[in-house]
């Protein structure tokens, strides 16, 4: 383990990211550190470009230009994915009828690479539980997870990004779909990841509201960083407003 | 029953038939997940260009459909990725072409006889001691690299963007799974017969899938009506002389409608 990046402040370096689908031109020139202990919120119109950008950080897409950079490592040669936890957009993509259950959902991604040293059984079946646990899915353990809520399957979800206890956690839009009083608990859960047990989160949401409660660093994208700051000069600079302007803009677009 | 206990090829043959149909409802199981529950039926019929090829150039047919399955089935994984072309389509391509190579090869080869014939229906029962201890082999050792991947396997069924992300090489898992597949089917083959090889492959799987709440179930399930078909399926092919191969799948067909019947009480 390179112990010099390990103790450096900044966990994540996005470097001048360019990308394109085809002919369309989704990213330009992004730049901008995520730093360890963050809470960034990323928000933005739909199709601005977060969602792509959260890929290319964990090496899902290619940049056409520009380089990432996670804990000291360029991205293609970082091999450490464990220390990264991803709740992919909406999970809709999930098979309603996979014969998997809630605690077989979050073991895919504890045992699916090995340990050292090895685990016994039972100690894996506690880190899986505790996971669980964390998000309050637990009496559901044995669930088939198409007969869970949207809600509940998206706990799951996140209980299969923390299982390995990662340093970051990427979430995008997690609480699509997820009644306000969930998202309530849900919010205060990521706010005791970050503040207990100092994981960084890095956050795609639209709920702006969400963001005046809880994030500490803003980056607003729209195609372009538009903004990348502190939630309180965010909210001096009135960029919120400039984002929405934007919003419009993209939308007549399409 | 004593007559399994006398007779060297019933013993033989119940030997390898269950080791292989086991193997073929493991697989079976994440390739139905997986949307690609016909590629068994595609690839044993380019299976049967390579068993004609093999006869043609004098070489062990099963050596040959090994070789030929193997190529094929990468050859489809590549049709469907660069080409952009839907998987059952690559599939459709495939195994036409194949059976028609096998056509013309086995007329070079004038062996459309007795031979082929118990590639296309298969014959169990006449299997060798050779191609016994070869089939429990591979089917051993594709058994014990699926379990080995178990967990990786079962996270880029269900989720192929968050395996990679927690850094599975997905890639190159798709390409073991894909050689595995084509050395199951060949391995079925021999059990059933290209035309039925197919049915080794989903319908045990299918009918795990029926009743299995989670992952491990499915696979057990699987392998228990694999293991039972084929077990009584040669019993009573044996005692009733029929052919063992169509009784087998049909016998896995009856499990699978009790379970769906029972499913749905
Ligand atoms: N697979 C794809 N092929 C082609 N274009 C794509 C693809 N995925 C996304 N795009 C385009 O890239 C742009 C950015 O998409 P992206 O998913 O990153 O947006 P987003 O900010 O996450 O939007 P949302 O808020 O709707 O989730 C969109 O305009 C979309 O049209
Ligand atoms: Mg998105």
């Amino acid at each position: 383990m390179d112990l010099s990046a390990n103790e450096s402040k900044t966990l994540i370096d996005v470097k001048d990211i360019s990308f394109s689908y085809g002919p369309i031109k989704v990213l330009q020139d992004v730049t901008f550190p995520i730093q360890r202990g963050d809470f960034l919120a990323i928000i933005g119109p739909n199709g601005s470009g977060k969602t792509t950008l959260i890929k290319i950080i964990l090496g899902l897409l290619k940049p056409s230009k520009g380089k990432v950079w996670i804990l000291g490592k360029p991205a293609e040669e970082f091999d450490d994915w464990r220390k990264i936890g991803y709740v992919p957009q909406k999970a809709t993509h999930i098979d309603p009828f996979f014969p998997a259950s809630a605690r077989e959902v979050v073991a895919m991604e504890f045992l699916a690479r090995n340990k050292f040293p090895r685990l016994t059984k039972r100690e894996e079946d506690l880190c899986i539980e505790k996971a669980l646990k964390q998000v309050g899915m637990e009496h559901f353990k044995n669930w088939r997870i198409g007969g869970l809520s949207g809600g509940q399957q998206q706990r799951v979800f996140i209980a299969r990004a923390i299982v390995n206890e990662p340093h970051i956690l990427f979430l995008d839009e997690p609480t699509t779909g997820v009644d306000s009083e969930t998202q309530e608990h849900f919010y205060d859960m990521l706010d005791t990841l970050n503040k207990k047990e100092g994981i960084t989160i890095v956050l795609i949401t639209h709920d702006t509201g969400i963001v005046n409660k809880h994030v500490t660093q803003v980056a607003c994208l729209n195609q372009r960083l538009v903004y990348h700051g502190t939630h309180a000069e965010f909210c001096r600079a009135g960029a919120f407003k400039d984002m929405l302007a934007g919003h419009h803009l993209i939308s007549h677009r399409h | 029953m004593e007559a399994f206990l006398t007779y060297g090829f019933l013993q033989r043959a119940l030997l390898a038939g269950i080791f292989v149909a086991m193997a073929c409802a493991l697989l079976g199981v994440f390739l139905i997940l997986r949307r690609d529950a016909m590629i068994g039926h595609g690839l044993a019929h380019v299976t049967f260009a390579g068993v004609a090829l093999g006869l043609f150039l004098k070489i062990i047919p099963l050596s040959m459909a090994l070789v030929i399955a193997v190529l094929a089935a990468l050859g489809i994984m590549k049709l469907k990725e660069k080409a952009g072309i839907y998987g059952d389509t690559a599939i459709a391509i495939f195994s036409s072409v194949g059976l028609a190579l096998g056509i013309l090869l086995a007329t070079l080869a004038h062996s459309f006889n007795v031979d082929l014939f118990s590639y296309l229906f298969g014959d169990i029962l006449a299997i060798e001691a050779s191609e016994v201890w070869l089939s429990i082999g591979l089917a051993v050792i594709v058994v014990f690299i699926v379990i080995l991947n178990y967990h990786k396997f079962m996270y880029m069924t269900f989720d192929q963007e968050a395996a990679k992300a927690s850094g599975i090489k997905v890639g190159r898992l798709d390409i073991l799974l894909t050689i595995l597949t084509a050395v199951t089917i060949v391995l079925g083959m021999k059990v059933v017969g290209i035309l039925l090889v197919s049915a080794l492959v989903v319908i045990p799987a299918a009918a795990g899938l029926q009743l299995a709440s989670n992952f491990k179930q499915a696979i057990i399930l699987s392998s228990i009506i694999a293991f039972v078909s084929v077990l009584l399926g040669l019993i009573l092919a044996f005692y009733l002389d029929f052919p063992a191969s169509g009784t087998i799948v049909i016998l896995s067909f009856l499990l699978f409608g009790l379970f769906f019947i029972f499913k749905r009480r």
